[in-house]
């Protein structure tokens, strides 16, 4: 089980959370204006990669706050943790 | 047989048992397989399916043999006997490979705690002794375990000595040492089980077993531990492997260093003349220990051509001969969390009036209520009557229930329902359908307008928790200039619905002071009134059809609003099972029964719930992709079976030929629910079915297995069964 560092409440086991999936996937500012095509790959398509991933986290039986997460796939590893609408910070 | 000396038993404390029937005696600080050996107890197990005998094959936690049932103090099966401390009174049996549960109620306690610690070390030998030793001396708060009684290891049952003391003294006086320290836990009779991401490790701790009867009531029997820790030491030894030859599952065929073990831990001799086979100098240890305890040492059997000087010359020096280069071939023988559990404040009521109970989400729920005699079928159908004719109850108050509250409140429900929130009146209630983005419908329930910037909605009883967290996601992570908050208040109200053409005579019995009239209380508004004499919110919502209200008061006033509405004499208690049915007769989804995340609210029939006047909600922009608007989607229709007392089982696929053909056979969808309706005097479902708007009047089938596929006759109607111009509403 993973220990989360939650920016708001420090270290807590894994299950106080909820995944989130991919962050930095922002909601279609004008959703009419987008193709078929571009709307579909807004509800689809994520990805999936080996290595560092920025995904989201709710601390839903904490501090029920959402916030992002840069995490190690092959490893778990979680490098750094920040609030939602900042960038994702730079990791190794 | 015991040896007259030796081991690390009490001599002084002799602790009586049954095994198979029979009276033995054995020692404090014995295990069930060190007394049963030691009373040349050979054959402790059968095998499960040919019934070879089994006997005892190792000392510790590996046994795959020796497994045995307990019957007393409490029925326990599938036990390893090397493990099971032996206390006085112990009763237990041999087993032929399967156990029997206890058929009584367990009168132990259980427990677990969390823990956290820098360092954890998993085994107190002498690699883990020395290691929480090191650790703690650094200032680090240790936890060691062990799943034995005493630490010790491998040095409980060996003779070598260490800083020149036997080695089961240094680990005792290492065990005392670490005990006497401040940060350091040491968990004894405890085996770490699991060990996870991030250091997160399970144990379970043995507290009582070993006390027999004499087990504290209130000292919980076993714990569970999970543990957190900075460092892991895993110090857990080493399992001695097995050799394979044929038979070597037969009683007496035993581990070298468990033979061992049973004579330095436990002073037992475990037979009279023995071979050691090894492929290594381990054994050759046990068989001096072996011979030295007096048991005839035929043969040491190594495979190797050319074994260790040293070990080779103290055999031979003991005048024991030594077969290399050879194997044994064959031996002929001589002879077995957790999620919480949530009630209503009306609980017990129920449970008195005989509720049966079905598990919806975490909450238990009353399914039904049956009368002396009663099967489900009937009850279900005089609840059923009950709430269409007369006047019936439910408890109502797990529907989720959260409240919105904030100048931007009304904006937020625009942006997340389907339908237009804003509009709505002070003393309204609107049904609102959720999708996500991909258009699929995702929860449905009411909401309530309290005032210009604050709201109740409700949820299903089973998403409620997923449906805060949905308005929490949208809210920080992409709408944060939205000023509402939002807050789970499911718990705080109780609710009862009250339903049936009688409700509002039985409403207006309770609440004097409050105008129950159609004109004066329309459909869909609410009103606060004294029920009974305690504040309430009374809403005219209907799940049924029927003339109904929803009774909201505070949790601690559950009992007494119900106890109020039970007293007017004519109200009948229905549960969850009449509920579905009354609703399924009106075409109401249950959401996740009749739909499956792939349903959108136009395949529900329920496209007057989407807005086409707002420029935007959660899901909108699916609607105008080709999927969404296919022909052949699955839409949510009835069926008739033209046998009235034929129930379909729900998830029935339906197809279209009377006569199966070479499969795949086209599939057109399935029943998703199924109800014998008193309404209607006979069963009907509902189904998601491939084009079904378009196939009303059209006869369908569905394969029930049997004889030339059992194909059943349906007809497809529409979803709504039951008074499908609404003219019961107003009562």
């Amino acid at each position: 089980m993973l220990l989360i560092p939650c920016p708001w409440c420090g270290p807590r086991d894994e299950t106080e959370f909820h995944y989130g999936g991919q962050a930095h996937v922002a909601y279609p500012g004008n959703p009419a204006a987008l193709s078929d095509e571009e709307w579909a790959r807004y509800l689809f398509f994520r990805d999936n990669p080996k290595g560092a991933f920025a995904e989201r986290w709710n601390h839903s039986a904490g501090c029920r706050r959402w916030f992002n997460a840069v995490r190690d796939t092959a490893d778990n590893e979680i490098r750094a943790v920040y609030r939602t609408g900042e960038p994702r910070p730079v990791t190794a | 047989m015991r040896l007259a000396t030796g081991g690390r038993i009490d001599r002084g404390e002799v602790l009586r048992f049954q095994f198979d029937g029979r009276e033995y005696q054995g020692y404090r600080g014995d295990t069930l397989a060190s007394a049963l050996l030691a009373n040349g107890v050979r054959q402790v197990a059968t095998s499960i399916k040919l019934g070879r005998p089994r006997g005892i094959f190792s000392a510790g936690s590996e046994e795959p043999n020796a497994v045995i049932q307990i019957e007393e103090p409490f029925p326990e099966p599938m036990l390893a006997a090397t493990t099971v401390e032996l206390y006085d009174g112990l009763v237990a049996g041999s087993l032929p490979g399967q156990g029997r549960l206890a058929t009584g109620p367990d009168p132990a306690r259980y427990d677990a705690v969390h823990a956290h610690c820098d360092v954890l070390v998993v085994g107190a030998g002498p690699a883990g002794l020395a290691a929480a030793r090191a650790a703690a001396g650094d200032g680090a708060r240790v936890i060691i375990a062990d799943e034995r009684p005493d630490p010790g290891g491998s040095l409980l049952g060996t003779t070598e000595l260490i800083d020149g003391v036997p080695s089961a003294d240094w680990a005792a006086a290492a065990a005392a040492e670490l005990d006497e320290m401040e940060e350091v836990r040491f968990l004894r009779r405890t085996t770490v089980f699991g060990y996870y991401d991030d250091n997160y490790l399970v144990a379970v701790e043995r507290r009582t077993n070993h006390l027999g009867a004499s087990a504290p009531a209130d000292v919980a029997r076993e714990r569970v531990w999970r543990i957190r820790a900075g460092r892991v030491i895993l110090a857990t030894g080493a399992h001695e492997r097995s050799i394979a030859f044929a038979n070597n599952d037969l009683p007496g065929v035993m581990l070298a260093g468990a033979a061992r073990t049973y004579l330095n831990c436990y002073g037992v001799r475990p037979g009279r003349k023995a071979v050691v086979f090894t492929t290594n100098d381990s054994a050759y240890a046990a068989a001096i220990d072996l011979a030295d305890a007096g048991v005839e040492v035929a043969a040491i059997v190594d495979v190797r051509s050319a074994p260790g000087a040293a070990w080779l010359g103290r055999a031979q020096q003991r005048g024991l001969t030594v077969v290399t280069g050879h194997v044994v071939t064959a031996a002929r023988g001589d002879s077995e969390l957790l999620d919480p559990v949530r009630v209503t404040a009306l609980h017990d009521w129920h449970v008195c009036r005989g509720a049966l109970f079905e598990n919806v989400g975490q909450w238990q729920r009353p399914w039904y209520y049956p009368r002396p005699g009663e099967d489900m079928e009937a009850a279900v159908l005089r609840e059923c009557r009950a709430a269409r004719e007369g006047v019936a109850a439910m408890d109502a108050s797990t529907l989720g229930k959260i409240d919105v509250i904030g100048p931007d409140a009304a904006e937020l429900l625009d942006r997340l329902y389907t339908n237009l929130m804003s509009s709505l009146a002070v003393g309204s209630i609107r049904y609102g359908v959720m999708c996500r983005p991909d258009g699929m419908v995702f929860d449905d329930g009411t909401v309530i307008r309290l005032a210009q910037d604050h709201f109740m909605v409700t949820t299903t009883t089973g998403n409620a928790a997923a449906v805060l967290e949905w308005m929490e996601e949208w809210l920080q992570t992409e709408w944060p200039e939205l000023s509402v908050h939002c807050t789970s208040v499911t718990e705080q109200w109780a609710t009862v619905a009250l339903v049936g053409p009688g409700s509002r005579e039985v409403l207006a019995g309770l609440a004097p002071a409050l105008t129950v009239d159609n004109a004066s209380f329309p459909f869909m508004t609410w009103r606060d009134a004294e029920v009974a004499g305690l504040p309430a919110r009374v809403c005219r919502i209907s799940f049924s059809g029927e003339l109904a209200y929803e009774i909201n008061v505070t949790s601690w006033h559950a009992l007494t609003l119900w106890e109020a509405i039970m007293a007017s004499g004519t109200v009948t208690p229905y549960g969850t099972e009449t509920m579905h049915v009354l609703r399924a007769e009106k075409g109401y989804p249950i959401v996740g029964q009749d739909t499956d995340g792939t349903v959108t609210p136009q395949d529900l029939g329920m496209g007057w719930v989407v807005s086409t006047k707002k420029p935007d909600f959660v899901g909108k922009r699916s609607y105008a992709r080709a999927d969404t608007s296919r022909g052949d989607r699955k839409q949510l229709v009835g069926l008739l079976p033209d046998d009235p007392g034929l129930l379909l089982p729900e998830g029935a696929h339906l197809v279209a030929a009377d006569v199966l053909p070479e499969p795949p056979v086209p599939m057109l969808g399935h029943v998703t629910s199924s109800y014998r309706s008193a309404a209607l005097s006979r069963t009907f479902a509902l189904a998601l079915i491939k084009g079904g708007r378009e196939r009303i009047g059209e006869r369908l089938f569905a394969p029930l297995g049997g004889e030339g596929g059992g194909l059943v006759p349906v007809t497809v109607t529409s979803h709504v069964l039951y008074d499908p111009e609404g003219a019961r509403r107003d009562g």
